[in-house]
């Protein structure tokens, strides 16, 4: 029998946290991914916010820590079932291979909202209509365009949408637009850049300053207004319509590029399980017991959530919290 | 031509597209801080001259950064200078400054 | 990439034995529009269709101008439907959009709030002693056509196909509000995109023009024609629609809406008298046609029979495009040959 002290479903930055620090501890553990690579949604993208540092440079040094006797890694394996048996859990892969430990990480993380689902936005249908996910490779110079004279930015794609089922804020969106902004102006500084929000959510550390840096040293237009729709010119551009809240007047704007700030959605991964063990929100995240005493318990003993299974959160939060889960998890395998 | 008792309406829709920007950059080499303004609107409540007409100043800003100029001569000469608004702006916009520097500017062509 | 979420749906359309129901406007401004569906059904595709000379209004104008109250509007409707269970239909296609939302809302009504249905049922049997079903199928003329358009299209003489160049003809597709805004999935391919009207066009040889403005409101919208005060909206609605398809040349437009085809029309004459602009080099502007006139023209229907003489924008040069055959002589003849007095020449569009 495969006997883990901790089994982490999810490699990215939450499971390659939890497992560094569960390491440390002395603990052994068995990290899982299904796909063919550690990191997760960290692959997507190229610079971070607010800093604009690198998501690899931060990816390897996560990938050394983990890189010790403590730590067994497997990907490219989906566990589909997670059942618990006298005390000990058990994870089923899609190949019926079964693992076996005394507690289990839920770190499935998000899924990136799917801009099909906005169809009045026109992704995949009009090829100037691009997400943020695909704005990193560009400015990753992964792939190259002509330089566009007009891009627009659509804040709050997949968020705060009742018609995609999603009430919820991503949070994150509002400052990756502004790094966005930011990169693709110093990739080229004669592109207007238009920004359309419904509210500017700067919450965390120096994420205003960088607003605000964006406005004095880019020359980003902000404009508060939520698009409604896009469609195309005869010249192979697309035309958004909105309104200038501010003005209480209708605004258009043609466009070479748009890039769709899409929301963080729990995973299908967490979905799954969190259905599977009736642990799950109305949203799909995963649900702690208590968000402020014990954040990282699930009402099943030995059964554990990190990271963005739980909700949507930054890196270094996602990371915090992961340091927290594995230290709640030592505690708990030291009362056994 | 028919009258028919009715006619085209004139479009309400800001155009971006007609690209009248030239004044807007002017503006904002004058006075580079303009380009701070979140829009809070702080500047419009303690306006003097806003609680007895129907001056703006927030209108104006943001009407003049949407290349719309055609009503605003009118509109800012109704500002006193007073100078409240620069005590309250959280983003340290010189409204002023601003201002002065629209007025000069409709003025040319 | 190119998934598209509503672009495969397919709503439920019934197969056969339907019971038609005409529209108050349809049969003034494109009379000859239901005539060419209900012909295209029996003589081309062979199906029971069944056009009752008791049928009524279903209020729709009435209740878009706010003036018919809920339990009136929901008996009328329920009068409609005890002819079509009097006759033992069971799918109901009604010739009018605005009568396929109304009819739509109302058994959806119906569906959520049973109380309702009891209540229509009880004022039907006071007024006028009559029972009736709930259809098991609404579908518009247009979903049927749709459904059956590679049938037709076996009987076709022509297609959307200029006959000089080979080119498929440039066509702008309008949807009517009432089709698939007010429930997506009642309108082939939801309301963003509906493809109801594409497939027609597509499977006939046409290309379809994808247009700044395509989603933007024909100009109808009722009370902003009805009261004479408003109409510059509406006219002003048509008239941001049409300048923005204007530079894509299109052949013609093809709605399914009486009230986008009535107003994409006649508003030409009207912006063309008014402002001399015409939307087309030629001054003739762009002719808007039902999809019963594009499938009859295409089907070598006569086109003074399918009507077309009474549309404001004159269809010759769109039949010679075609390479229709008609013969200019009996464009103002009626229905026994005798010569009408031809109408009037507006000063600025070219008829």
């Amino acid at each position: 029998m495969n006997t883990f002290d901790s089994i982490i479903i999810g490699a990215g930055p939450a499971g390659l946290k939890a497992a560094d620090t569960l390491a440390n501890f002395n603990r052994k553990v068995l990290l899982i991914d299904t796909d063919a690579k550690i990191g997760g949604k960290l692959n997507l993208w190229d610079r971070l916010f607010p800093d604009f540092s690198s998501s690899q440079e931060l990816l390897n040094q996560l990938s050394k820590n983990i890189n010790n006797e403590n730590v067994t890694l497997k990907l490219n394996t989906n566990i589909i079932s997670i059942k618990n048996n006298d005390n000990h859990w058990m994870a089923t892969d899609s190949n019926g291979n079964t693992f076996y430990a005394t507690t289990m990480i839920i770190a499935t993380g998000f899924d990136v909202f799917d801009a099909h689902r906005k169809e009045e936005y026109g992704y995949g249908i009009y090829k100037n209509v691009i997400t943020s996910v695909d704005l990193e490779k560009i400015l990753s110079g992964e792939v190259s365009i002509e330089t566009p004279s007009k891009v627009a930015f659509i804040q709050c794609v997949g968020s705060r949408d009742e018609k995609v089922g999603n009430n919820f804020c991503s949070k994150n969106c509002c400052i990756c637009a502004v790094k966005q902004t930011i990169e693709l102006k110093e990739k080229f500084p004669l592109t207007d850049i238009y920004c359309f929000y419904m509210d500017l959510r700067m919450f965390g550390q120096s994420y205003e300053e960088l607003y605000r840096r964006s406005q004095q040293d880019y020359g980003v237009n902000f404009v508060r207004g939520r698009v409604s729709e896009i469609s195309p010119t005869m010249d192979n551009k697309v035309v958004l319509k909105a309104e200038d809240t501010l003005l209480s007047r209708p605004l258009k704007l043609t466009a070479d590029l748009v890039v769709l700030m899409v929301g963080m959605e729990a995973s299908k991964g967490t979905k799954i399980l969190g259905n599977q063990l009736n642990i799950n929100n109305t949203d799909g995240f995963v649900k702690s017991t208590d968000r402020y005493l014990s954040d990282s318990e699930t009402t099943l003993k030995g059964l554990f959530v990190t990271g963005t299974s739980k909700r949507q959160m930054s890196i270094p939060e996602t990371m915090n919290d992961a340091v927290n889960a594995a230290v709640i998890v030592n505690n708990f395998l030291n009362t056994l | 031509m028919i009258s028919f008792g009715f006619s085209l309406n004139t479009s309400r829709t800001i155009d971006i597209d007609a690209d009248n920007f030239d004044k807007c950059h002017s503006l904002i080499n004058h006075v580079p801080s303009y380009k701070r303004c979140i829009g809070c609107g702080g500047c419009a409540a303690t306006c003097s001259a806003q609680q007895h007409s129907q001056f703006n100043i927030l209108k104006c800003n943001l009407l003049f950064r949407r290349g719309e100029y055609d009503t605003l001569s009118n509109e800012l000469d109704k500002c006193m200078l007073c100078g409240k608004c620069l005590l309250v702006c959280p983003r340290n916009v010189n409204t002023r400054a601003m201002i002065i520097s629209m007025r000069n500017l409709l003025k040319t062509k | 990439m190119h998934k598209r979420y509503w672009n495969n749906y397919q709503k439920e359309i019934a197969e056969d034995h339907y019971f038609y129901a005409r529209s108050c406007i349809r049969q003034t401004f494109f009379s000859g529009s239901e005539t060419a569906f209900l012909k295209m059904m029996t003589d081309e595709l062979g199906k029971d269709i069944f056009d009752d000379s008791r049928q009524h209004t279903c209020t729709g104008i009435g209740y878009h101008s706010d003036i018919i109250p809920l339990e009136t509007i929901s008996t009328v409707i329920a009068r409609l439907f005890s002819l079509m269970t009097e006759m033992g239909y069971e799918n109901f296609v009604p010739s009018c959009i605005t009568s396929f939302g109304i009819l739509t809302e109302i058994t959806e009504l119906w569906h959520h709030r049973p109380d309702l249905l009891e209540k229509t049922r009880e004022l039907l049997y006071k007024a006028t002693k009559r029972e009736f079903n709930v259809p098991k199928n609404i579908a518009h003329p247009c979903d049927i056509i749709y459904k059956f358009r590679e049938d037709l299209k076996k009987n076709m003489k022509y297609q959307l196909v200029n006959k000089d160049t080979g080119e498929p003809l440039k066509i702008v597709e309008h949807i009517g509000c009432h089709y698939a805004k007010a429930f997506p999935d009642r309108g082939v391919g939801g309301a963003e995109f509906p493809h109801v009207l594409v497939g027609m066009i597509e499977s006939w040889g046409g290309s379809v023009i994808d247009y700044p403005e395509r989603r933007h409101c024909c100009g109808f919208g009722f009370r902003n024609y009805l009261v004479q005060a408003n109409r510059g909206y509406s006219l002003s609605n048509s008239n941001k629609k049409l300048e923005s398809m204007a530079p894509y040349e299109p052949d013609f437009i093809v709605a399914n809406c009486p009230g986008c085809t009535m107003f994409l029309d006649r508003w030409q004459y009207t912006v063309a008298e008014m402002e001399g602009i015409t939307y087309d080099k030629h001054g003739h502007g762009i002719p808007v046609l039902t999809y019963e006139e594009m499938a009859g023209l295409l089907l070598g229907y006569n086109p003074w029979e399918l009507g077309l003489q009474i549309h404001q924008i004159q269809c010759e040069p769109l039949l010679d495009k075609i390479g229709i055959a008609y013969s200019p002589e009996d464009k103002y003849k009626d229905a026994y040959g005798k010569q009408l007095f031809p109408p009037q020449k507006p000063n600025n569009l070219i008829v």
